[in-house]
């Protein structure tokens, strides 16, 4: 038998597992990110050339991320390929699904001259996590109105802290974090705002508490991030939303108020604070576009769209695997059980093998973690009453809310796509991957109709659909792509 | 008070700093090896560097590579986001503009940025 090739894209929790129980069960396995060094959002390192002493102190679990990493990038059996991204999946005939062609470039981020490659596994693992989801109000496109995830990867990953006077605000427990890095690194949190009211939380975290008992690691993390936003006395608030942002060229202040169960703001309760940096998380969107290329069927989830797996995290597409964010929002522990399961049964490592028992269990748990998470911080259906004639909402095309509701009026222009035409929302440089979601739900509400949604089988024409995944400028593109390098080549730099 | 590094001295993380430097629309501005240009722009005390179609100024807004707000170009490269690429000491960067009216032609070729539908872009 010859050894199978197993392809991972992501070198976060999910990608790194996978990788590691794929050489476990003795494939070939090339690990792909386009990060420079492994660890994806959770595990974001700090760059080589910091030399940090003790980079344990800005992450949970270093140590056993650390060992895994080590293992996983000298492997023989492995090639590591940092800085390497895949812009595109190309299923070889659609009529008859085989697992897809991968072509990824290599080289500095958005370089001109980067080399072209392709690959043709007998498994592709993709582990490509999620992003920030945030809604749009009035001034969030203002400088110094970041991501949650922004504030967190500048902090983490080079040092940086966005502001001295910061609000941090939105929904979910990803705001502790945030807030608790900023404070590490100096800055003053005004305030850590979730928008969900007591009732909703209460409602969403106690329902089966036996189930987040189980999910004891995550449960702790987090009972340590609000231990020190107590020592730093940061006030918590739930039921309270940042729903604008003002300032001149940049953001000097926000409008805070409370908000019903819906996030309806409760008149007269809005105050203004002086700030030089917002961060702002709304939950997560999962990066759909290369699934979606792959031909993997999507499902519907209260927390929005997702890669549908199975029990074996095998997606709709044969030998196909999905792990992590994109198959749900439940933490990087989750994510490693389910990275560890399909890079095993990618490898084609046996199904019922006893090892696999407590990563079916731990996935599983992550899981129904999953599901709580989504019921305890939804999005509230009011929040577009935050919403003016002339707030933002696609950032890239600067297309305000006025053009979509008049877009939206006009009866020959039905749906998402149309929209997106008629106003450009989604047509800017990020292609919808901020709007989109968010497009869709208003254009729908306003019409009326669902929003459209990629239907099973069929390739999506949805908001996910980008045949080019990541930029490549013409000229590598029209660059023949070069010769495979050597099948076991790994990587000396991790 | 806007966006800072850590003071090195100060981090719990115990770390060296390698300095380098980059010039920005002719500027020197200094910044530390392994920084992004985002990080190091940041940290110099630039919220903003690039305008949208209407003029409007915009900086870092997700920090991974997802929104494209942060575009520079990087020795003559269009379209580079700066939250995703390293600093080099001696990198010469200049700042974009989409407005219609304000920009200066570039070579069309390097401007197609396949995946970024960025004709308007100047
Ligand atoms: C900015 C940000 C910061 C976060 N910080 C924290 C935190 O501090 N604590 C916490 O508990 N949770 C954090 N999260 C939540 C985080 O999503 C999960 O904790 C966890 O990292 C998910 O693991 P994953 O393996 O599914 O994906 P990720 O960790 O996101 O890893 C996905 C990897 O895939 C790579 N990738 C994506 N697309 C491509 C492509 N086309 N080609 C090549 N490579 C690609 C990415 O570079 C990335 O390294 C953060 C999320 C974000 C967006
Ligand atoms: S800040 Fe979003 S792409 Fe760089």
């Amino acid at each position: 038998m010859t050894t199978r090739h197993v392809v991972v894209v992501g070198a976060g929790p999910a990608g790194l597992a996978a990788a590691e129980a794929a050489l476990a069960a003795g494939a070939r396995v090339t690990l792909i990110d386009s990060a420079d060094r492994p660890g994806g959002q959770y595990h974001r390192m700090l760059p080589e050339a910091y030399g940090a002493a003790r980079p344990e102190r800005l992450q949970h679990g270093w140590w056993a991320f650390d060992r895994r990493r080590r293992r996983v990038l000298t492997h023989p059996r492995c090639a590591w390929w940092p800085e390497t991204s895949v812009w595109a999946l190309e299923r070889p005939d659609p009529t008859e699904p085989g697992v897809p062609r991968v072509h990824v470039v290599r080289g500095p981020a958005d370089g001109g001259r980067r080399s072209r490659l392709r690959l043709d596994p007998d498994a592709l693992v993709l582990a490509v996590g999620a992003h920030d989801r945030v809604l749009p109000f009035p001034g969030w496109e203002l400088p110094g109105v970041f991501t949650a995830g922004a504030a967190q990867a500048l902090a983490k990953g080079e040092r940086v802290v966005v502001g001295d006077r910061v609000v941090v605000a939105g929904t979910g427990p990803f705001l502790l974090p945030v807030a608790a890095s900023l404070l590490q690194a100096g800055s003053r949190v005004l305030e850590v705002l979730e928008a969900n009211t007591a009732g909703t939380l209460a409602r969403g975290w106690a329902r089966r508490p036996w189930q987040l008992a189980a999910y004891g690691g995550k449960a702790g993390e987090l009972a340590e991030y609000t231990a020190l936003l107590l020592r730093h006395r940061v006030p918590c608030r739930v039921g309270r939303a940042v729903v604008e942002a003002r300032g001149d060229g940049r953001v000097e202040e926000v409008v805070t108020a409370r908000l019903r169960a819906d996030w309806s703001v409760v008149p007269g309760t809005e105050r203004t604070a002086p700030v030089d940096a917002v961060c702002v998380s709304h939950g997560f969107s999962p990066q759909l576009e290369l699934p979606v290329a792959a031909g993997c069927t999507l499902r519907s989830a209260p927390g929005g769209e997702f890669v549908a797996v199975d029990d074996d995290q095998r997606t709709s597409c044969p030998n196909v695997y999905a792990a992590g964010e994109i198959t749900g929002i439940a933490g990087a522990p989750a994510a490693r059980a389910e990275g560890a399961l399909a890079g095993w049964l990618a490898a084609g490592g046996v199904p019922d093998a006893l090892a696999l028992r407590p990563l079916r269990r731990s996935r599983d748990q992550g899981r129904a973690f999953a599901e709580r998470l989504a019921g305890a911080h939804p999005i509230g259906a009011a929040w577009p009453e935050w919403l003016r004639p002339e707030t933002v909402v696609c950032r890239c095309e600067e297309a305000d809310y006025a053009s979509l509701c008049r877009a939206a009026g006009n009866a020959a222009s039905r749906g998402a796509r149309v929209a997106k035409l008629e106003t450009r929302a989604g047509l800017g440089p990020c292609q919808g991957r901020i709007c989109g979601p968010t497009v869709a739900e208003l254009s729908a509400r306003l019409t009326g109709r669902p929003a459209e949604r990629p239907a099973e089988g069929i390739p999506a024409a949805g908001p996910h659909h980008r045949p080019i995944a990541q930029p490549i400028r013409l000229g590598e593109l029209a660059a023949a792509p070069e010769p495979l390098p050597g099948n076991t080549e790994s990587h000396p730099s991790m | 008070m806007s966006p800072r590094r850590v003071r090195a001295e100060s981090d719990a993380v115990g770390r060296q700093e390698l300095p380098l430097r980059i010039t920005v629309d002719g500027e020197p501005v200094d910044g530390i090896a392994g920084q992004t240009i985002a990080g190091v722009l940041l940290a110099s005390g630039r919220l903003a560097w690039r305008r949208g179609r209407s003029g409007a100024p915009r900086g870092v807004f997700c920090g991974i590579g997802v929104c494209f707000d942060c575009l520079v170009t990087v020795g003559g490269e269009r379209d580079v986001r700066a939250c995703r690429r390293r600093a080099h000491d001696g990198d010469v960067v200049t700042t974009q503009n989409r407005q219609p009216e304000a920009g200066r032609a570039t070579d069309p070729t390097e401007r197609k940025h396949l995946g970024l539908p960025g004709e308007e872009d100047r």
